[in-house]
């Protein structure tokens, strides 16, 4: 493998050791983003108190590059409010990170998307006038995201 | 970093074994001479080029040193063997048949000959990764002219009915190119017995050094040599012989036929242990490639509801060497296309883990890999959305 394919150590940490790995039983938004070419699988959980997110949890199918991008992605959103995660880009997650191999930024892309499906979720949920459950994002390779 | 390396990666690459070493040293430098050059210190030179030769077609059931070309690599070999082959047989048709779970050096290769006007069919394989010759007898058309089907797979390391489909090749009048590359040094073999025109190996997948390799060719086939130049080997292969790689090559050669059987039931011991002891510990996995038609020193596995770089990682962290497939594919994040062909759906193909062993491979190496991967599944599946 190239070394420009190789992971830093922040991304190395967060795979070894994936912060919020699980899933929140009471959860008020859960998301699911899945790419369509490599079948990396995403879900995110969040808890949201007065429009914070109070707590998020994940599970992740894939390479270590979506594993890390999940776990960073939890440690970012955990009190931010709504308005304030919907924010976040992959660029965000991509930094955080301290960098990913240019082969892995689509796993940036589906961390961002997985993030909007829970949202998306949550306020459905919240509003009540829709069919609450699992929001499903999208491919995470449509190109609408920043990929550098 | 002086943590302790396991390496299960011998499919990829092996180390030079320091009896080649010392056998090869002094043709870096006191027997440093061009073997085509007339005076009498290249002549001892020349001479340890011709006995390379002998040794390797002598294990090889070659009829005569002639029909050993020495190459730079196992690609070489492969794209040597179909280009010249097939390219000075066109006036006798111009159709090629091959596997689906080739090495890319030889369906590249095979799908570049459309340029030089030729045709192909890429015959199927079962979910062992075997080719069924029956197929082979049907894709076979008046035009064809060469049939490459490799010895063993490099993945899943299944071992092809290479005798049956020689003899089919032969009744047929069409040449008969193998890569045994994977092969060579583990499995015995017989050109005549396997009715081969061509077989390609490598030197660095059986202890010998990296960069250097041998086409046999059989005596009487026409060939258009791919590196012209020259008129070493024949005139099939231009180039100033690698004097070192080439007794490099004979010499790993003759150690691992010579050493052939005791390897072969230690690997094939411990190779067993491994894979008992991941199909009974760990649930949801599959063996890939053939129960027993196998390489002594092949596994692969597929983990369900994981990703292969995951679990190539985590190994990594051990100091334990391995890879999700061919060497050549990691880090691509694409399913293989080997498993593939097999039938294996992508996402089952993601968590593919292949472990090959060497002749150093010890019980304790395997004992602690077994453990450890147990909770290195475990953990990822832990963690995955597939799991229920």
């Amino acid at each position: 493998m190239p070394e420009s394919q190789r992971y830093n150590e922040t991304v190395m940490d967060h795979f070894m050791n994936p912060r919020n790995v699980g899933e929140i039983k009471d959860a008020d938004g859960i998301g699911l983003a899945k790419s369509s070419d490599h079948g990396d699988t995403m879900k995110l959980f969040i808890k949201v108190n007065n429009d914070v997110i109070v707590d998020a949890k994940f599970k992740t199918f894939g390479c270590g590059a979506a594993i890390a991008s999940s776990s960073i992605t939890t440690e970012m959103v955990k009190g931010k409010t709504i308005k304030e995660a919907l924010e976040l880009s992959n660029m965000d997650v991509i930094d955080a990170l301290g960098g990913l191999p240019p082969s892995k930024i689509q796993c940036s892309v589906l961390a961002e998307e997985v993030l909007r499906a829970a949202i998306e979720d949550y306020r459905k949920r919240k509003t009540g006038n829709e069919e609450t459950g699992v929001s499903v994002g999208c491919s995470g390779d449509c190109g609408r995201c920043k990929t550098k | 970093m002086d943590k302790k390396i396991i390496y299960l990666d011998h499919a990829a690459t092996t180390y030079t074994d320091p009896e080649v070493v010392r056998a090869i040293e002094p043709y870096f430098t006191e027997k440093f001479y061009n073997p085509s050059s007339l005076y009498t210190p290249a002549r001892d030179v020349a001479h340890a080029v011709k006995h390379a030769r002998s040794t390797i077609a002598k294990w090889i059931r070659a009829n005569n040193d002639r029909e050993i070309i020495f190459t730079a690599s196992g690609s070489e070999g492969d794209n040597a063997a179909i280009f010249g082959i097939a390219n000075a047989n066109r006036d006798k048709g111009r159709h090629i048949i091959t596997s689906a779970v080739e090495h890319p050096a030889v369906l590249e290769t095979v799908e570049g000959m459309k340029r030089f006007g030729f045709d192909h069919t890429i015959l199927p394989v079962d979910k062992f990764g075997m080719v069924d010759p029956n197929t082979v007898r049907d894709a076979i058309r008046d035009d064809t002219v060469l049939i490459t089907i490799m010895l063993a797979n490099n993945e899943v390391g299944t071992i092809q009915p290479i005798k049956e489909i020689g003899r089919i090749a032969r009744e047929r009048g069409v040449y008969f190119h193998t890569d045994a590359v994977q092969a060579v040094g583990s499995v015995p073999i017989d050109v005549h017995e396997m009715n081969l025109d061509a077989l390609t190996m490598a030197a660095h997948k059986l202890y010998g050094p990296k960069g250097v390799g041998a086409l046999y060719l059989r005596d009487g086939v026409a060939f258009d040599s791919l590196i012209k130049g020259g008129h070493q080997e024949n005139g099939k292969r231009a180039g100033t012989h690698n004097n070192p790689g080439i007794v490099g090559l004979a010499k790993a050669v003759d150690l691992a036929y010579s050493n052939m059987q005791e390897n072969n039931e230690r690997i094939i011991r411990l190779r067993e242990k491994l894979i008992n002891n991941i199909l009974e510990n760990i649930p949801d996995v599959i063996l890939n490639g053939h129960p027993t038609k196998r390489l002594p020193n092949n596994t692969n596995f597929c983990f369900k509801y994981i990703d292969s770089e995951a679990i190539l990682l985590h190994l990594d962290m051990l100091g334990v060497c391995a890879s999700s497939g061919s060497a050549c594919s990691s880090g691509t994040g694409d399913p293989s296309v080997v498993l593939k062909a097999m039938g294996i759906p992508p996402e089952v193909a993601r968590g593919s883990l292949r472990m090959t062993l060497g002749k150093d491979t010890t019980d304790d190496e395997i004992d602690f890999v077994i453990k450890n991967l147990i909770g290195i599944v475990g953990k990822l599946r832990d963690m995955s959305p597939l799991v229920d």
